[in-house]
């Protein structure tokens, strides 16, 4: 089952844009015009869904979710750009979701520019002349350089993987012993309360870096990451999350009387570690209650580390802090477990 | 005048003495002792003042109807509650204070099935006899010897669900006492059990009381009260009888221990259940 999420979820949590559909209303139908609308569809990220005679009818089709931007070419466009060097287009963009609409207009942007410095060079025959200096700039991407977004979620998804199975799993492991009754025949026995929990948590351990290895094969083949960083301290790292996070599904088991009950107070602590992981927002960018939230939560040290090991190839020492942080978590859980789970009851 | 006042305190004295060392013999002949036991659970009082005492090797039944008590009162003595007030000892150590001791020296098998149902039947000896401490050599021999008695060494690969319930029971027994221990606590153990499984159990427990373990047996079979060498009858949280079955037959009139059941229970004012 991880493994299936670790090779969906990427696909489903992408940033990149395709298949943005466009609605094109050309009251010009000029050569210009024309070129225009294949330099869109050309590029890749848009798809031509539909032909609009009208604004309002191409806003319909906006209302029907068949289109999510709106390409305006006014009549005359090809005249006006040629007489006066200068004419305008309308870009109407769905803005339901921020993102998405954001980086379809930058698209747009980018290719209308495109265009616009080819006409130029066309109309213009003297180029050199009228050319302004401009002042380019260049971009460089460390670490990331060709901007692959898979590079950047699938080690976060690995971390959640691995949360979700620790998390859930141990969260109803005592819990459905209570249910069941066998807990009551541990605890006449002179077992030691933190024996019991060292012994619950060593098989989910081990599931977890199973699932962890899985993982990195999964990257190494599927995704083609390899970490630029060591193994070593991966495997360090996620051998401690490990135990910390199996310590606070135990501890949620502690006290929960059914498996339900186990299920949904795991459920929401998931949901807003995940959420607040750092893993699809930054956390810098997130306010200031958010933020304080985000330090309390063992996930957005463990997505933080992740990429600082896997992309930028950070050392142990690089990290020690956080490895010291997590270490502190699972000492925390751990040990409110083991003082929570009572043998003799009150 | 001075003399004599002397003389009541030595006798005193000496009284005092002869008290605490009674006591001290009292403790090393009984497996088990309580004084005004009680639990409560807010104003409702699940067990009232009550106490006992139990024999090394005794097997002793604690009878009484559903809700009478009977449970929690056991649950008190194993070690798994706190009582709110009185005194116990089990296996001479404090209920209060020694829990953990107790619980080596004790065992125990509910009313709810609690072994592992999804580890097979070897695999639930090693678990429990490795929690118990049992050496490797010792335990093997110990569960081949355990295999044996209850015949079910070509099952002992089988996951202990898959077992019928009379099985399943005398396995529990079995693991129950596979750390030889001073007492064990039998909660309904034959509840739901065939007659001819019933009488098989019975036999087993009496083995493993002429191997010097004493027995404390909850039923609500009367029939097996009759086995047992004293009985006590829990009505609303309090003893209301403590005999041999001979005795109480004598001094309720009664033809079989079912009728002194049914004489005592009747008076009973806690809804059933």
């Amino acid at each position: 089952m991880p493994t299936v999420q670790l090779l969906i979820l990427p696909l489903a949590a992408t940033y990149e844009m395709k298949n943005i559909s466009l609605s094109v209303i050309d009251n010009d139908h000029s050569t210009y015009a024309q070129q225009l609308i294949n330099k869109f569809t050309a590029s890749g990220y848009f798809k031509l869904t539909d032909y609009s005679a009208s604004y309002k009818e191409a806003l319909h089709q906006v209302e029907k979710n068949n289109a999510d931007i709106i390409l305006q070419i006014p009549a005359n466009f090809e005249k006006t750009l040629i007489r006066e060097n200068k004419a305008s287009l309308s870009l109407n963009v769905n803005a339901i979701n921020g993102s998405t609409a954001g980086l379809a207009a930058s698209y747009a942007g980018i290719i209308i520019k495109n265009f616009n410095a080819e006409i130029r060079e066309k109309i213009l025959q003297t180029p050199a002349a009228n050319m302004q200096p401009v002042i380019d700039i260049t971009y460089s991407n460390w670490y990331n350089p060709d901007l692959n977004y898979k590079k950047f979620m699938v080690p976060g998804i690995l971390v959640m993987l691995l949360s979700l199975v620790g998390g859930f799993l141990a969260a109803l492991n005592i819990v459905s012993e209570k249910e069941k009754g066998t807990i009551e025949q541990i605890n006449v026995t002179p077992v030691k309360k933190t024996t019991f929990i060292i012994s619950k948590i060593i098989p989910f351990w081990i599931i977890g870096m199973i699932i962890f290895t899985v993982g990195l094969i999964i990257c190494k083949l599927v995704y083609n990451i390899t970490p630029v960083g060591s193994y070593i301290t991966l495997y360090a790292f996620a051998a401690i999350y490990m135990l910390a996070f199996l310590g606070f599904g135990l501890l949620i088991s502690t006290y929960s009387d059914n498996q339900r009950q186990a299920m949904f107070v795991a459920f929401f602590f998931m949901l807003i570690f995940i959420l607040l992981s750092g893993e699809f927002t930054p956390i810098t960018s997130m306010p200031q209650w958010a933020q304080v939230v985000a330090k309390l939560n063992p996930l957005s040290y463990f997505v933080a580390v992740m990429r600082l090991v896997m992309l930028k190839g950070s050392s142990f020492t690089d990290v020690s802090s956080y490895f010291l942080t997590i270490c502190g978590f699972g000492a925390l859980f751990n040990t409110w477990a083991i003082l929570n789970y009572r043998k003799t009851s009150g | 005048m001075k003399i004599v006042l002397w003389s009541t305190s030595i006798k005193a004295n000496s009284q005092w003495l002869i008290a605490v060392s009674r006591i001290q013999n009292n403790m090393e002949n009984k497996a088990i002792t309580t004084d005004k036991l009680t639990k409560r659970f807010g104003d409702f009082i699940a067990v009232n003042e009550i106490s006992f005492e139990v024999d090394k090797g005794e097997i002793f039944g604690f009878l009484g109807a559903n809700g009478a008590g009977k449970t929690t009162a056991m649950r008190m003595l194993i070690g798994l509650s706190k009582p709110t007030a009185g005194k116990a000892s089990v296996a001479g150590f404090d209920v209060y204070q020694q829990t953990e001791k107790i619980k080596k020296s004790i065992g125990y098998m509910s009313q709810k099935f609690s072994l592992y149902e999804d580890l097979s039947v070897q695999e639930n000896i090693d678990l429990f006899g490795s929690i118990y401490g049992l050496q490797k050599n010792i335990l093997k021999q110990k569960s081949q010897q355990l295999l044996s008695n209850l015949k079910l060494e070509d099952d002992k690969n089988k996951l202990v669900q898959s077992l019928p319930l009379g099985w399943k029971q005398k396995l529990a027994f079995s693991i129950a006492i596979i750390h030889n221990p001073q007492i064990v606590f039998l909660d309904e153990p034959t509840g739901g059990v065939d007659p001819i499984t019933r009488r098989q159990f019975w036999d087993m427990i009496y083995a493993a009381s002429a191997n010097g373990i004493t027995i404390f047996v909850t039923t609500h079979y009367m029939d097996e009260a009759e086995y047992c060498n004293r009985v006590s009858i829990m009505v609303d949280g309090k003893i209301e009888a403590l005999d041999s079955p001979n005795n109480l037959k004598k001094k309720f009139e009664a033809k079989s221990m079912d009728e002194v059941f049914q004489q005592l229970a009747r008076k009973a004012k806690r809804a059933d259940g």
